[in-house]
């Protein structure tokens, strides 16, 4: 039996071993820790989230905040996989305005109606609160107010002799024509059409500027209406024409931003945070060039009255429903959104509490960075035409059937018309599953 | 003299089965590991794929029997992705074959540095399939990447071309990055296959006139026969699972065009929360896989390999 | 006559070899020499195939994180760690359980002999994506997501059937007559295993050790669904999440990109012999 022994021996030390190095750091003893996944995209940048959450353990001396970024396209698996853990891989993520409905069914995210303060409620946009809420129940905390701005640089339209940024989206088309007519830029217009969620936003911008719609009041798709074609056509027409920047078709927002800032276009659509990357002079090139202009809409769509145009992209943090900390978890957030942190860093991000908005606040709020006198009258004035995407619980397929209709039909697969009748099929199907 | 042999109460144990009982002892524990990591995930699977598993916590299965195969076999993307796996399959592995053989040859026929050209194959190998992703996806990319740098500078294109955008040559795109990868592969194996061939048959052949390609194509061919077969199997079971390239260069994109079935099975699963179609999905390709499987073990284990 | 034949036969020969090798290397020295590069640099056009500022300021980020890098470059030498953690993990169970059983497969007759190895053959035929909902929900009830030994244990599914597959080739190689003489000579099995077989099979040990750590290492899909947190990440993995986020730190993920590179491709150019014996043991007839 000494050989039974020795090999007993041997296996019972593997897996010693393999427990010793496989299992990992075990929960501390003493502070908690909480883990929250934000986007390394929109709004505020790392660096600076992770310097609130520094001052945030700083008067907090029992709460340990670990911040993950990661690009926004990855976050959507990533909360579905860390979910699955227990505890869950993260206490608190950022929740895009298009999952509240996809993830509330599947149950991840925490109801926090009775732990939202009345000033809360009536501080912060009645819009934002709206993202999170469902059948009367709040489900996380608002946070980012976003929405797509039409920016366009100053100096190449000053030298193409444009006296006045496009109201329309034919007027952008002659602007552009203009100035590559004039060997200013070669592609004046670039777009967030690859195939991820980004391309949904800019046809969002675009359907809707059209008097277009995605749904209809029964909730059937009604994108593959003669409006929505239109869009499509007049999307693919720009590319084909050299107005729009062929890699517009790979480009994400980031890359959108790139491109401007290297002053390689002269329109670009995007999300706020491209307005203070080019007024960055360590990465920019056209520091002090960028400017907003309110969201150009199609002469058909401001014939039946539509008088902007835009996408919200708000985003909000949620507690899931399996956290073992969710206290500790719902103080964090409350720093995070507070007014004074919002204040403080909103050249990134424009508060979410409306009274900043109004008198005295106002001026204060358009002091507070060099950027907020611009930023802050285009917030105010976009923001009112933000749209939405279709709160349906299985948006992020239907999403990406949308995408790749856009997608088949800016490459040339398929016409406009039978790509968005593709796609319109598959979100009947979705819906009567 | 009463000599009565007191043979210990062990012993009632043959040799043979002593022998037999220390195997199992060895053998034991990989197999409660393979048994558990592998043959009962997949029985799981299978019963799973008769059930809508949809993601998230505390949610219900429902059993719906064939509903999932059935609806994968109506959709059209389903048969799409299983074309353009296959098409990936069978070009990748082509191009791997070719070149692996054409490389092996050149390094056989020693040429000067024919050393460090094998030393230096094993590179594109051991570089991480990841690492070697996001390096042709770099070099693909459409604003700053490098195959647009050399054509625009040997003046074969005038501006840059989004090279992952073009619906029909994106897929060639991802092949091309993946035979970079696992061409030495194959080059090697034929390599040291060609190593041990016996030179007297074609030293003969020679002596009676065959010519060079007549000499390859009847003698070293057929003897490297074995070899090419298992660097053939092998690269096709791996080939049609291919995840991970699809997934760094092209992200599945564009429209779809490099989505492959292992891709299919992971969006299912983890993007739109199907888990019972991914289910499916797994237990297709699984079945896919054994039966190559069944190839492989056919033609490796002839009857005279055993012990 | 003949000597200028042969010359120029090699030398055409010679000729064919470059483009082979320019193919080989060409992406390879891109990669390097874009992570010496600053951002700037990269994005020149026409591209700049040798920066004009070279700079270790992207590895610097990496191993010595200053407040200005951003969080990716920081996180990603623990990426390393845990890869180096894991790999190792399951190279070293690999080989131990894998020779063990190997060995009484190949050299041991027992009922049970013929069934087991095709069923391991078959196993390593399995691709991952069918196993991984099972392994899903299991390690999720278990709480192991985003533990190192999740991953540890999913790799068995594919390391430990290849394991076993090339030690047992490597042990068909050791000559049965040593073993005989030994069993004559009263050594017990496990003795002829210890003192005989492994002596003599160590470069087969060592080949199959290579070959399980560089599988081991390269791994992504499992690694991407079971771990998210910083806990086992590895560097598959944490190089993904740079290229999404690619448009911000380009430079940082080459760095990243070699430097994932590295262990595998250095250990890969010095047991190289190894490795070749290890993937032709199948192949050839030896």
């Amino acid at each position: 039996m000494r050989k039974f022994t020795k090999v007993t021996m041997l296996v019972v030390t593997i897996v010693l071993f393999a427990g010793l190095v496989g299992c990992g750091p075990s929960a501390p003893a003493g502070p908690v820790t909480i883990h929250v996944l934000t986007m390394d995209q929109a709004g505020l940048k790392p660096a600076e989230i992770d310097q609130i959450a520094r001052e945030f353990e700083a008067s907090n001396p029992d709460i340990k905040v670990v911040m993950e970024y990661l690009g926004y396209d990855y976050i959507h698996d990533k909360i579905t996989t860390g979910m699955a853990a227990k505890p869950p891989a993260y206490d608190a993520v950022m929740i895009d305005v298009i999952w509240p409905d996809e993830f509330i069914k599947a149950g991840y995210m925490l109801d926090v109606t009775d732990r939202v303060t009345p000033e809360m409620k009536a501080g912060m946009f009645p819009a934002s609160w709206n993202g999170v809420t469902r059948n009367g129940k709040i489900y996380g905390m608002p946070w980012l107010m976003d929405v797509k701005y039409f920016m366009y640089n100053k100096d190449i339209l000053q030298k193409a002799g444009i006296a006045e940024p496009p109201k329309t989206w034919e007027e952008l088309v002659d602007q552009a024509k203009t100035i590559k007519e004039q060997g200013l830029v070669e592609f004046p217009i670039i777009w967030s059409w690859n195939q991820k969620e980004g391309v949904v936003c800019d046809f969002t911008v675009l359907l809707f500027g059209n008097g277009g719609a995605f749904l209809d009041a029964s909730g059937k798709p009604v994108f593959n209406d003669e409006k929505g074609v239109q869009v499509l056509t007049w999307m693919k027409q720009t590319l084909d024409d050299g107005l729009s920047n062929p890699s517009s078709v790979a480009s994400d927002e980031n890359a959108v931003r790139d491109n401007f800032m290297a002053g390689n276009s002269a329109f670009a659509v995007n999300w706020l945070f491209q307005f203070s990357d080019s007024n960055d002079a360590t990465k920019s090139q056209i520091v002090g060039q960028a400017a907003f202009a309110p969201m150009p809409v199609f002469a058909a769509g401001a014939a039946a009255g539509v008088q902007g145009s835009s996408v919200d992209g708000s985003s909000s943090f949620a507690i899931m429903a399996t956290t073992p900390y969710p206290d500790q978890t719902w103080k964090f957030l409350s720093y995070l959104a507070s007014n004074e942190v919002q204040i403080k860093y909103s050249a990134e991000m424009l508060p979410v509490w409306q009274d900043n908005f109004k008198g005295d606040a106002l001026t204060n709020l358009e002091g507070a960075t060099p950027t907020n006198p611009m930023t802050v009258p285009a917030f105010m004035a976009q923001f009112p035409y933000a749209n939405e995407r279709p709160t349906v619980s299985y948006y992020n397929e239907a999403s990406a059937a949308l995408q790749l209709a856009i997608q088949e039909a800016l490459t040339g697969v398929k016409p406009p018309k039978q790509a968005l009748d593709d796609a319109a099929a598959k979100w009947v199907e979705l819906a009567g599953q | 003299m009463a000599a009565v042999s007191t043979s210990p109460p062990r012993r009632h144990l043959s040799l043979r089965q002593q022998d037999a009982r220390i195997a199992w002892l060895l053998v034991i524990p990989s197999l409660i590991v393979i048994l558990g990591v592998t043959f009962w995930p997949i029985i799981y699977t299978f019963i799973l794929s008769f059930f809508i598993v949809p993601t998230g916590i505390n949610q219900v299965r429902t059993f719906v029997g064939l509903g999932n195969y059935l609806e994968m076999v109506g959709s059209r993307t389903f048969w799409e992705t299983i074309g353009r796996t296959l098409h990936f399959t069978v070009v990748s592995v082509g191009l791997e074959l070719v070149l692996g053989l054409a490389i092996a040859q050149l390094i056989h026929s020693h040429p000067w540095g024919w050393k460090f050209l094998r030393f230096s194959l094993i590179i594109p190998w051991a570089v991480p399939t990841i690492v070697n992703g996001a390096m042709w996806r770099w070099i693909y990319s459409a604003d700053f990447g490098a195959l647009n740098g050399i054509l625009m500078q040997l003046g074969l294109i005038k501006h840059y071309v989004p090279w992952l955008s073009l619906p029909n040559l994106a897929m060639e795109l991802v092949i091309l990055a993946d035979v970079w990868h696992t061409m030495p592969f194959v080059a090697l194996i034929l390599q040291s296959a060609l190593a041990t061939l016996p030179e007297e048959l074609e030293e003969a052949a020679a002596v009676d006139g065959a010519s060079a390609l007549r000499r390859f194509w009847s003698i070293r061919l057929p003897l490297l026969r074995p070899a090419i077969l298992v660097a053939l199997i092998v690269r096709t079971v791996d080939a049609f699972r291919v995840f991970d390239i699809a997934y760094i260069i092209t992200n599945g994109g564009p429209a779809f065009r490099t989505v492959t079935i292992t891709y299919l099975t992971y969006l299912n699963s983890f993007a739109y929360g199907k888990q019972g179609i991914g289910a499916a999905l797994s237990f297709i390709i699984s079945i896919f896989s054994i039966i190559m499987a069944f190839f492989f073990i056919r033609t490796l284990y002839r009857p005279e390999e055993t012990q | 006559m003949i000597r200028y034949g042969k010359f120029l036969r090699r030398f055409s020969l010679f000729l064919l070899t470059l483009p082979v090798l320019v193919f080989i290397f060409f992406p390879v020295v891109w990669l390097s020499s874009a992570s010496l590069s600053t951002q700037v640099e990269l994005f020149a056009i026409p591209p700049h195939w040798i920066p004009q500022h070279p700079t270790f300021q992207n590895y610097l980020d990496i191993f010595f994180p200053s407040q200005a890098a951003s969080s990716v470059p920081r996180t990603f030498a623990i990426a390393l760690l845990n890869s180096i953690k894991i790999a190792s993990s399951v190279t070293l169970i690999c080989i131990i359980l894998g020779s063990l059983a190997a060995y009484a497969l190949v050299r041991i007759p027992f009922r049970l002999n013929r069934t087991i190895q095709i069923g391991i053959l078959g196993t390593r035929m399995i691709p991952e994506v069918s196993l991984i909902l099972p392994l899903f929900i299991v390690a999720s009830s278990l709480q192991l997501i985003n533990r190192p030994i999740v991953l540890i244990i999913a790799y068995m599914s594919f390391a430990l059937p290849y394991a076993i597959w090339m030690m047992a080739a490597f042990f068909q190689t050791v000559p049965i007559e040593l073993e005989d003489a030994a069993r004559i000579d009263g050594c017990t099995r496990l003795g002829i295993l210890r003192r005989i077989v492994m002596p003599i099979a160590v470069p087969g040990l060592i080949s199959t050790a290579m070959f399980t750590f560089l599988l081991a290492w390269d791994e992504f899909f499992y690694a991407l669904i079971f771990t998210s947190t910083l806990a086992a990440k590895t560097a598959p993995v944490a190089i993904a999440e740079f290229v999404g986020r690619y448009a911000v730190n380009i430079t940082g993920m080459m760095a990243g990109g070699i430097l994932a590179a590295l262990p595998p491709v250095i250990l890969g150019l010095i047991f190289q012999r190894y490795i070749v014996a290890g993937m032709t043991s199948g192949a050839v007839k030896g």
